[in-house]
């Protein structure tokens, strides 16, 4: 830990070591020095028992039955949308859309909003920092509107050319859609500074929050988005959750974009009439223990406090960064101003499969690749990275153990 | 776990100092191998004298599998005919795929050479890594002087 803890923070309070006690993931598995948070995180006890718990003891289809068993599950399912409503500071309970993850809360804005209210021409501005999850959907539906992709680049540091971003914004900007937090190279986005110009202009604005609400408070309100997209597996809950936040007014204006049960008021064979939000958008049964997990999860996270969670991870990266960078022979990847959580780089002469694979057999998960962002490798001249993304659970000798692996991988494969 | 389980000395020193890495001036077959998970590509050259292969090179970037499979597999392939070389190549992806099988006849040296290869077993993600230049290299051999492009993924 730095020595000195940052204003609003008592020193010691945030305690990773007594934090990974919470996950049995490290107990089952000795010796695990777990940096791939970024792809997913792992489980505190907490989330696994509360799933567990509630198919033992309240378990049954929500919205439907009229037996007590159905409402207790439709009870919980619905406090899980308020839990989620409080973790974002959202206005209103019915702008939570359950999803399976952010990638589908991203093409359920595409599909819905983006067909109904994009004409030819419209266009629709991100950045070379994007997951491809914030790409191809675009490219999915431009083919069916006629909309123009743009893609606002990077500059020389690997942050956002806010400038040039700035004069990308037209008569025609639509809706920017940016990631808060790039998760290939963890360069933050000044998404605050985004909201205002993109609205200037007469835009809507989506944010994927994906790695950044694991780390940090998110305020959807003081953010000034209009969608705010995350996945639960991310935020340390289940698999097969996510959460589409937007405002209800868009919500209400836009067409369901998947048919079938609990998204229905009336059928028949002539027509059909559809929920109001979030209703209109979760068609058949959802994902109701994966709701309730997340819901846990968010608690959890919470009870730690965002802001220490910010703290620790800031603290956490700069370590990172600095002792990576110390490393002879070895290179960060550029991630502009502000580098938060992700520490992507590589090492001259090792391919980033051969050092993933060296460093697993030292115990150290990290991920190797292109992380789903291609065009942003391709603008940085690197076919893959190898990148190390930290969680709640890592403390500085996560670092240290991914340091002296790399200083192992560097000495095999110099011979 | 070794991590020299998987990166036996022959390997890493293929990996540092492929052998046959260069373009061959008029080569009668060449295809592209990519594989678009990792990145790595692979050109395979090569040049038949009827059916048996005069010489064979290669060409690209990737990682010390990859490109250690490949340098090993040009050695082996050179002065081999066309029958031999598919042999091989069909041995060659039983062993690295866990698929136990005795050695083609007569080629058991040829085998043997191979096997440092094989540690890619245990680790499916890196079998595509092992693979890449000998799919290459067969793709040459269907599509000719024209090239073509295989993709592992």
């Amino acid at each position: 830990m730095s020595v000195v803890a940052p204003l609003g923070r008592p020193a010691g309070t945030f305690d990773p070591r007594r934090i990974k006690r919470d996950f049995p993931v490290f107990a089952n598995n000795p010796g695990l020095v777990f940096l791939d948070t970024a792809a997913s995180a792992q489980k505190p006890a907490a989330v696994i028992d509360e799933v567990s718990e509630f198919y033992r003891n309240d378990y049954a289809n929500v919205h439907r039955g009229v037996y007590r068993l159905s409402a207790r599950s439709s009870e919980r399912f619905e406090a899980a949308r308020e839990t989620v409503r409080r973790f974002l500071n959202a206005p209103d309970t019915r702008e939570i859309v359950f999803v399976r993850n952010a990638t589908e809360g991203i093409n359920l804005v595409a599909y819905s909003w983006g067909q109904t209210f994009l004409k030819p021409g419209d266009e629709v501005l991100v950045t070379e920092l994007e997951h491809h999850a914030n790409i191809v959907p675009w490219q999915l539906i431009r083919e069916r509107t006629g909309l123009k992709l743009v893609a606002a680049p990077i500059d020389a540091t690997g942050g956002l050319d806010l400038a040039t971003f700035e004069r990308l914004l037209g008569p025609r900007t639509r809706l920017v859609a940016v990631t808060q937090l790039a998760n290939a190279t963890g360069a933050m986005v000044p998404v605050e500074a985004i909201a205002r110009m993109a609205h200037a202009h007469g835009a809507k604005l989506l944010i994927d929050g994906c790695q950044a609400a694991p780390r940090m408070p998110v305020d959807v309100q003081a953010l000034g988005c209009d969608f705010y997209v995350f996945s639960g597996h991310k935020t340390y809950g289940p698999t097969g959750i996510g959460v589409l936040w937007a405002k209800y007014d868009l919500l209400e204006a836009m067409p369901p974009w998947q048919g079938g049960g609990d998204m229905i008021l009336n059928v028949t064979f002539e027509k059909s009439t559809f929920q109001d939000p979030p209703h209109r958008f979760e068609a058949g049964t959802p994902d109701i223990s994966g709701a309730i997990g997340l819901a846990r999860a968010l608690d959890y996270i919470d009870a730690l406090g965002r802001d220490a969670i910010a703290a620790h991870e800031a603290d956490l990266t700069g370590y990172g960064a600095d002792r990576i960078a110390r490393l002879p022979g070895v290179r960060l990847v550029p991630a502009g101003q502000r580098r938060f959580g992700i520490l992507s780089f590589h090492v001259d002469g090792i391919h980033p499969h051969d050092l993933a694979q060296v460093l697993d057999q030292h115990g150290v998960a990290v991920r190797a690749g292109h992380h789903c962002a291609q065009p942003l490798l391709d603008k940085l001249d690197l076919p893959a990275t190898t990148r190390a993304s930290l969680g709640i659970y890592n403390d500085e000798s996560d670092i240290d153990a991914l340091c002296a692996a790399i200083t192992a991988a560097q000495k095999m494969f110099a011979g | 776990m070794d991590p020299r389980e998987l990166y036996q000395d022959i390997i890493l020193d293929h990996g540092r100092h492929p052998r046959n890495f260069h373009a061959l001036a008029h080569p009668s077959h060449f295809a592209h191998g990519h594989n678009p998970l990792c990145g790595d590509r692979v050109t395979v050259y090569v040049e038949l004298d009827g059916d048996r292969i005069k010489d064979v090179s290669f060409e690209g970037r990737g990682c010390a599998i990859s490109t250690a499979s490949a340098s090993l597999m040009t050695e082996i392939l050179k002065g081999k005919t066309l029958a031999e070389a598919e042999a091989l190549f069909k041995g060659f992806h039983a062993a690295v795929t866990g698929d136990e099988q005795p050695p083609p006849a007569g080629l058991e040296d040829e085998m043997e050479r191979l096997a440092p290869l094989t540690g890619v077993k245990s680790y499916p993600a890196r079998v595509k890594c092992a693979t890449l230049a000998w799919h290459a290299f067969e793709a040459a051999l269907r599509t000719g002087a024209v090239g073509a492009t295989v993709k592992t993924e």
